[in-house]
């Protein structure tokens, strides 16, 4: 069985998707932990074009970009399968996952650079429409996105539930509860508390001064910047 | 039972095209379906209520929508035919990672190439050149980006091949000065029936800009 290494970094969401997989399908591999702001050779040299984590190593080959390489575990490993096998469904499932790279970030980096009352009102309820989409059309009534179990679509967007609590506490203003995200709220705590995920997920306390100390930094830039 | 496939598409659209290839490519029968994105359809409207957009393949009433995840499904259905995806998964990912490198960066950066002017444009101009520098570079020596055989990145790619005209135009440059090996790629591409017959001429496209261009008040 060829070596399976993961190059990373620990608050890196995209990092934690690849983790959630290989863990899911019983993967073992190696773990390396980047430093940023002073990348690996390995790292350089396994994703030229992006010089960014997460790519995974396997047997000496190198594959970069988190929602390429949940395809590839998919493929690779495919026992305990994370995508329908039904071609429509796992068009459905593939639409999803790019819904989530493609139309929650922007909303999401607004909501969490937004400063001011009406600057953070209008981010917060462009992040909301765009979420209760998932919530509505993706989620339905599933307990996950997936069906009965976590899939891919929730790995892809599995960064909704603990990561996301994090920047909506050093926010200060919660975007998804109970209230006006119901079943997307539910998702997330059950996503959270899954077997295997909530093994896996990063040090709270650690993952929200991080994102307080962006935020700090997000506030000041504005401050500075008039 | 035979198959009913349907394309909403809009002639010029390079996402569209790639579909039109990737049926050509499998010999299966369609009803094209070009759409006036000002008075979207209500099939298209149903089809694709989250993002409204074209193309939307609709095979047996179900609808596919998003250009890549498209071309994926047409290759998993239609499997006995010309496959567009090797089977090897590193190959596939490969596939798909230079596939996904072409829609973050073609699009974009060619259309600030055609839209902005001055510093902007000269910037965007600098990108587009890179860009097909780059995917030269992925290229190699191989008659196709998928190898011996054309495939999954040549089907993303090919397209934007027909806005080549509006690109060097209204940028003012040659693609092919700078990087006749690209253009070499585009030749053979074009050889093949599939596309020849999939993608519009680079004057009727360039023909269309010149129109909307009007239309818009741009000058």
């Amino acid at each position: 069985m060829a070596e399976v290494k993961l190059l990373g970094f620990w608050a890196s969401f995209f990092a934690h998707r690849v983790i959630f997989a290989l863990k899911l399908k019983g993967v073992s591999y190696e773990y390396i932990e980047e430093d940023l702001s002073n990348k690996s050779q390995l790292l350089l040299q396994s994703n030229p074009v992006y010089k960014k984590v997460p790519v995974l190593v396997h047997g000496g080959k190198t594959i970069a970009e988190s929602l390429i390489i949940l395809e590839y575990i998919e493929e690779t490993w495919p026992e305990k399968p994370l995508l329908p096998k039904d071609p429509h469904e796992k068009a459905l499932a593939r639409f999803w996952i790019q819904y989530g790279a493609e139309k929650i970030p922007p909303s999401l980096s607004a909501y969490f650079r937004a400063v001011g009352d009406e600057e953070q009102e209008k981010a917060t309820k462009e992040l909301h429409e765009a979420l209760k989409i998932l919530e509505e059309q993706a989620l339905g009534d599933k307990i996950f996105f997936g069906g009965d179990t976590i899939g891919l679509v929730d790995i892809a967007l599995g960064a909704l539930s603990y990561w996301f609590e994090c920047v909506e506490e050093a926010v200060g203003k919660k975007v998804i509860e109970p209230g006006t995200l119901p079943r997307l709220h539910a998702w997330a705590q059950n996503f959270k508390q899954a077997p295997v995920i909530k093994e896996n997920l990063p040090d709270h306390g650690r993952l929200l001064d991080y994102q307080k100390h962006k935020r700090e930094n997000f506030i000041l830039a504005k401050s500075t910047a008039q | 039972m035979a198959d009913q496939v349907v394309l909403l598409d809009f002639w010029p659209s390079p996402f569209g095209m790639r579909l039109r290839i990737a049926l050509a490519e499998k010999g299966v029968q369609y009803e094209y379906k070009d759409e006036d994105l000002r008075n979207k359809s209500p099939l298209l409207l149903q089809s694709n209520p989250v993002h409204k957009k074209i193309p939307v393949l609709i095979h047996n009433g179900k609808a596919v929508s998003e250009s890549l995840i498209a071309v994926q499904y047409i290759d998993e259905v239609w499997k006995d035919k010309a496959p567009l995806l090797p089977s090897d998964p590193h190959l596939r990912a490969h596939a798909r990672f230079w596939a996904d490198y072409v829609d973050k960066k073609m699009y974009e950066i060619g259309r600030k190439v055609w839209t902005t002017k001055g510093e902007e444009q000269d910037a965007a101009k600098k990108e587009f050149l890179e860009c097909i520098s780059v995917l030269e570079g992925e290229l190699g020596d191989k008659p196709y980006f998928g190898g011996k055989t054309f495939g999954f990145v040549d089907v993303a790619l090919i397209p934007f091949s027909s806005w080549l005209s509006v690109y060097e135009k209204f940028g003012n440059f040659s693609v092919e000065a700078e990087h006749p090996k690209f253009i070499a790629w585009v030749k053979r591409c074009l050889e093949k029936e599939s596309v020849s017959k999939s993608i519009p001429d680079q004057q009727k496209v360039y023909d269309f800009v010149l129109e909307m261009r009007k239309k818009l008040g741009i000058e």
